[in-house]
């Protein structure tokens, strides 16, 4: 689906990684772990087309991304739902019409109502559904991230510390909502520094966990 | 015809996704409505211009006036021979009272006028075809000497260049407001652009074209300038049509006939130039931002 072929990405002088390879295979579940400023989102980013490799390839569904005009790069996006750090959301939006907004933006706004209900119920927002971003907590936000990212459908989704503003209680229900994704056949890859919540997940999923550290990506398999 | 559909019933959904932003919104319309008024101001006074200038041209081109020494005794032979010239319709030989009432304004009813030496004036009336001028010219050089043929170019020449470059500068007008426009337009889309990067990230993230984006702008500009150019133009139409009647070129000002139809392209005009202004500033920000 998403490959990342001898990859390297620095800002300025300073290299974050160089030669970093990742496959993202169809129906993988894979945790990228790390220290902070090791360069995960900044791995995120390539992966969906944000930012366009230094050096080497990165081939999302097939295309080399560096081809790709600002027209295909949204249609690929289209493809991978996204769970931001920060959400991003467009505060002036109810989080309805947020969750609503890959839909919108691709011009089928029609379907977004059929859905919309059940992904509400399925993040437990229905009764928020009114509501914008501001009025939501941390938790409320990241579930609505996630029924964002999933509403196209998408092949692919990318979490970006999903669990990051959240309390135990609340990463266990996103977290359990990703694998209930993955076993719908969703390609999955999360970043995060949580490796208690890595463990906690062991036994409901295979996943492959990666580590990223001084600009080299390891399996980390065995120090979990 | 589609796109002008699209673009005047939108997509509620779409047009929500760039958050309203009051002050843009309203100095747009301002400018559109000064602009349009404008434009409705500079388009009236060109084309009375016009129709004045058109006018005084038609009349002066018909009529020519023969002047024939004071002492002369040839006024019947000047007529017969413009009576046989092929090209005049009439000619007619000023009486001395119509000699007189000419020359009142200028002399005033005190002065004894027919015991000056007064030119004798004969109005002659061009048929179409008209005379050949040089010909005619050279008959009474040859036959009545002293005899002057004028026919009004020496200053109906100058008074219809005059009135060209009044149209002509009307048009210049027409085209800097619609350049003003464009200008304004663009720096209000360009602002609302820079004020919506988050918005324009966001909707990038979940798979936004270029084209949607820079449509959600396009559309709410085109609107805020078309409308504001609609009030513009009704407030100056209102305005040329109570001008005070003046008389003369004051009489003329405004629209007529064929004319109305420019109080209604004008707001299709702003529309027109804020849509490509918008598009061409947000395409070139989306390009800028990748």
């Amino acid at each position: 689906m998403i490959e990342l072929d001898n990859v390297s990405y620095g800002y300025g002088d300073t290299a974050l990684f160089s030669q970093l390879s990742l496959t993202l295979a169809p129906g993988s579940f894979q945790f990228l772990t790390g220290p902070s400023g090791a360069g995960k989102t900044t791995l995120l980013r390539l992966c969906y087309a944000d930012l366009q490799a230094q050096r080497g390839k990165v081939r999302l569904f097939g295309q080399d991304a560096h081809g790709l005009d600002r027209d295909a790069v949204a249609m690929s996006r289209r493809r991978i739902g996204v769970v931001h750090q920060d959400c991003q959301f467009l505060d002036h939006l109810s989080i309805a019409e947020n969750i609503a907004l890959p839909l919108t933006v691709a011009d089928r706004a029609s379907e977004a109502s059929e859905n919309l209900k059940e992904l509400l119920s399925w993040v437990g927002l229905s009764r928020q559904s009114g509501q914008c971003p501001p009025e939501l907590s941390g938790g409320e936000r990241q579930r609505a991230a996630l029924a964002r990212a999933v509403i196209m459908s998408p092949d692919v989704i990318i979490a970006d510390e999903p669990t990051g503003n959240v309390d135990w209680e609340m990463s266990q229900r996103l977290l359990a909502l990703l694998v209930e994704l993955h076993r719908m056949g969703k390609t999955v890859l999360i970043a995060t520094h949580d490796l208690a919540m890595i463990r906690s997940l062991k036994s409901d999923v295979d996943a492959r966990v990666l580590r990223l550290k001084d600009g080299q990506l390891t399996s980390a398999g065995a120090v979990l | 015809m589609k796109l002008l559909l699209d673009l005047i019933i939108g997509d509620p959904q779409a047009d929500r996704v760039v958050p309203p932003t009051g002050l843009t919104a309203r100095l747009t319309i301002f400018v559109a409505a000064v602009m349009a008024f404008l434009a409705v101001i500079a388009l009236a006074l060109s084309m009375s211009a016009g129709r004045v200038a058109d006018r005084w041209a038609d009349e002066l081109a018909q009529a020519a006036t023969l002047r024939l020494p004071a002492d002369t005794d040839l006024l019947q032979k000047a007529l017969q021979i413009l009576e046989t010239t092929p090209g005049v319709a009439s000619a007619h030989a000023l009486t001395a009272d119509e000699q007189e009432a000419l020359l009142t304004p200028w002399f005033g009813t005190e002065i004894p006028l027919d015991s000056l030496p007064i030119p004798q004036l004969i109005e002659v009336i061009a048929d179409d075809p008209p005379y050949d001028l040089a010909g005619l010219q050279a008959r009474f050089d040859a036959e009545i000497p002293g005899a002057v043929f004028d026919d009004h170019g020496d200053w109906r020449d100058p008074l219809l260049a005059a009135a060209a470059r009044v149209r002509l500068i009307g048009w210049l007008v027409i085209l800097l407001i619609g350049a003003c426009i464009a200008a304004m337009i663009t720096l209000a889309a360009q602002a609302s652009l820079a004020a919506n990067v988050q918005v324009i990230r966001v909707l990038r993230l979940v798979g936004a074209r270029d084209v949607y984006i820079a449509r959600a702008f396009v559309r709410r500009f085109t609107l805020r300038a078309g409308a504001g150019a609609i009030a513009g133009v009704v407030m100056g139409v209102i305005v040329v049509q109570i001008l005070p009647d003046g008389g003369g070129f004051f009489a003329e000002i405004g629209f007529k006939g064929a004319g109305w139809i420019w109080p209604v392209v004008i707001p299709l005009l702003a529309a027109g130039v804020a849509f490509f202004a918008t598009r061409a500033a947000a395409m070139t920000r989306l390009k800028e931002q990748t």
